[in-house]
């Protein structure tokens, strides 16, 4: 079954080592058959973009990376998704450890209704005792790779929810990478913001693809051509096409792939 | 065409006409009761109110029933406060969709309709009674039992409020909080509490307002005292009840005392109203 599973699974040219296995993943809401069969590899420390047109499971499919769909009733997912050889699926699999290795960024930027410190440290409080002075060290760490730092240091004390729009998408960012996680997930993280804010998001995306493995789901197809180095071409709950990012929007294998990308339906 | 539009505009008139004529009519009589309160209260203050207890009756004051009011007031809201947010809480966070939580919802909704005189009554059977019974007499009506009636008249409030103000928070600022890692419960008191904070507060305010009027629930348990007295345990004076005694008894003099009472109430409720507007609309958090 896996053998099968990792062929159909695109060949990886000159990528990473695969950080997440997916392997026939199913999933289905209050019965709706959502996702059906989903294989894919996601390489380590790149970013990898899941595209398709509304309602074809591409969140669906980020929602199970964490786990966060299960806090709804009557959701549920079937198959493995392997984070460096342990399925998260497996309810021993630890929901406060999956948390840690896998942050999430979500659409609308939503910081918690404290102030910008208190946004970024309360995530790691959960999870470490640090000393005062660590935790400052820490918060600014977050902040500066979130690129931040320099437009909040002043005003640290300050209400988070007294910022842009796209400063507290950042914000968010740098609570989610505060906790050190292994994978960043990004559910349309732009699409609330403006082309300036979006630009730094991209830019900010591209610089943390070093350090983290990076999984975005976006309608915007430009977006995934720019700051991508994979895309996954999702259609109707079925994965039709996964490959380097150049190849999907130059000459895609797929005819599918092909009439979404050049707009002809979506 | 342009008949149509003709008719359009004579039917918009009319409907104009008629909802700002109910508008006024609402208008008038709130306007007017509060005339006649203001009228008749403002005339009848004098510093005695502040000073004399009632067991002075004409040549007295309020300050028994004042400080009543206010003691049994605050008793009832430590009281009705900690079980409506938690319960509010418990609908909102742990029951929102499940059938438990919609059968709590409807009986909230029915004790919030529940008239005030049963909530007495059944006060006096649940505590006063009790309590004449273990103490031999020496207990019988008390300011306690009246907070205990007056906390159930705030309660329903302050769950229904409570309740609606967690829902109001965003699904997606639960998502964040636990894809922390953050456990429910912590969520819940730390960012949720925090989110709705000044909506439930509102809340609570309301439901002051609202048992701070009582009368029929105090009548059986609390049931009154012409002393000055701060012991929960004491029978024990309120506004309310004051009002109502006095105005049933055909003395000018007295009937003068319970109008300043009524515009003492009324300002309270007014000033509690004020105060949660300014705080409602200033602390409004939106994630839009």
């Amino acid at each position: 079954m896996n053998d099968l599973a990792a062929a159909t699974a695109a060949p990886l040219t000159g990528a990473s080592p695969a950080k997440l296995k997916v392997r026939d993943v199913h999933f289905y809401y209050n019965g709706f058959h959502a996702l059906k069969g989903i294989n894919m590899d996601i390489p380590e420390k790149q970013v990898t973009a899941i595209i398709g047109p509304s309602g074809c499971g591409k969140s669906t499919l980020l929602r199970i990376f964490n786990r966060i769909y299960a806090i709804y009733p009557k959701l549920e997912a079937k198959g493995s998704i392997e984070l460096d050889g342990e399925n998260i699926l497996d309810p021993k699999f630890s929901m406060n450890r999956l948390r840690t290795k896998v942050g999430m960024v979500f659409q609308k930027p939503v910081p918690f209704p404290m102030t910008i410190f208190e946004n970024v440290a309360y995530g790691i409080r959960h999870h470490e005792k640090l000393s005062r002075a660590d935790m400052e060290i820490r918060v600014e760490q977050a902040l500066r790779s979130a690129a931040l730092w320099d437009e909040v240091k002043d005003k640290l004390k300050q209400s988070a929810l007294g910022l842009s729009g796209g400063q507290q998408q950042r914000l968010c960012i740098a609570r989610g990478i505060a906790l050190r996680p292994e994978v960043l997930l990004l559910d349309e993280p732009t699409s609330a913001l403006d082309p300036i804010a979006t630009g730094r998001i991209e830019q900010l995306v591209e610089e943390l693809k070093h350090e983290y493995t990076i999984v975005i789901v976006t309608h915007n197809m430009q977006q995934a051509a720019r700051c991508s180095d994979r895309t996954a071409f999702m259609y109707m709950g079925d994965l039709i096409e996964f490959d380097n990012t150049e190849k999907i929007f130059t000459k895609p294998s797929k005819k599918q792939t092909e009439d979404y990308i050049t707009g002809r339906f979506g | 065409m342009s008949a149509v539009y003709a008719r359009r505009r004579v039917v918009n008139v009319i409907a104009l006409g008629l909802s700002g004529l109910a508008t006024l009519i609402g208008l008038i009589f709130l306007v007017w009761i509060l005339e006649i309160t203001v009228q008749h209260g403002f005339s009848a203050m004098k510093p005695a109110l502040f000073t004399k207890i009632t067991a002075y009756q004409a040549d007295g004051g309020l300050v028994n029933a004042i400080v009543g009011s206010l003691e049994m007031d605050l008793m009832a809201l430590l009281i009705c406060t900690p079980i409506g947010v938690l319960a509010g809480t418990y609908l909102a966070e742990y029951a929102s969709s499940t059938r438990l939580g919609a059968s709590i919802r409807f009986l909230n909704d029915i004790l919030l309709s529940a008239p005030s005189i049963v909530l007495g009554l059944f006060v006096y059977v649940i505590v006063v009674l009790p309590m004449t019974e273990l103490t031999h007499g020496r207990i019988s009506f008390s300011a306690f039992a009246g907070s205990v009636a007056l906390a159930l008249i705030g309660l329903p409030v302050i769950v229904r409020t409570t309740d609606e103000m967690l829902r109001l928070v965003p699904g997606t600022l639960r998502e964040a909080a636990l894809s922390l890692g953050v456990p429910q419960w912590k969520l819940t008191v730390q960012v949720l509490m925090r989110a709705a904070f000044s909506g439930i507060l509102t809340g609570v305010l309301l439901a002051l307002a609202r048992l701070a009027g009582e009368t029929a629930p105090l009548l059986f348990t609390a049931f009154g005292n012409n002393f000055m007295t701060v012991n929960p345990l004491n029978k024990m004076a309120s506004l309310p009840q004051t009002i109502y005694q006095y105005t049933g008894i055909a003395d000018a003099a007295l009937n003068a005392i319970a109008w300043a009472g009524a515009l003492l109430i009324t300002l309270f409720v007014l000033a509690l109203s004020l105060l949660t507007r300014i705080m409602f609309s200033r602390k409004k958090v939106s994630y839009e």
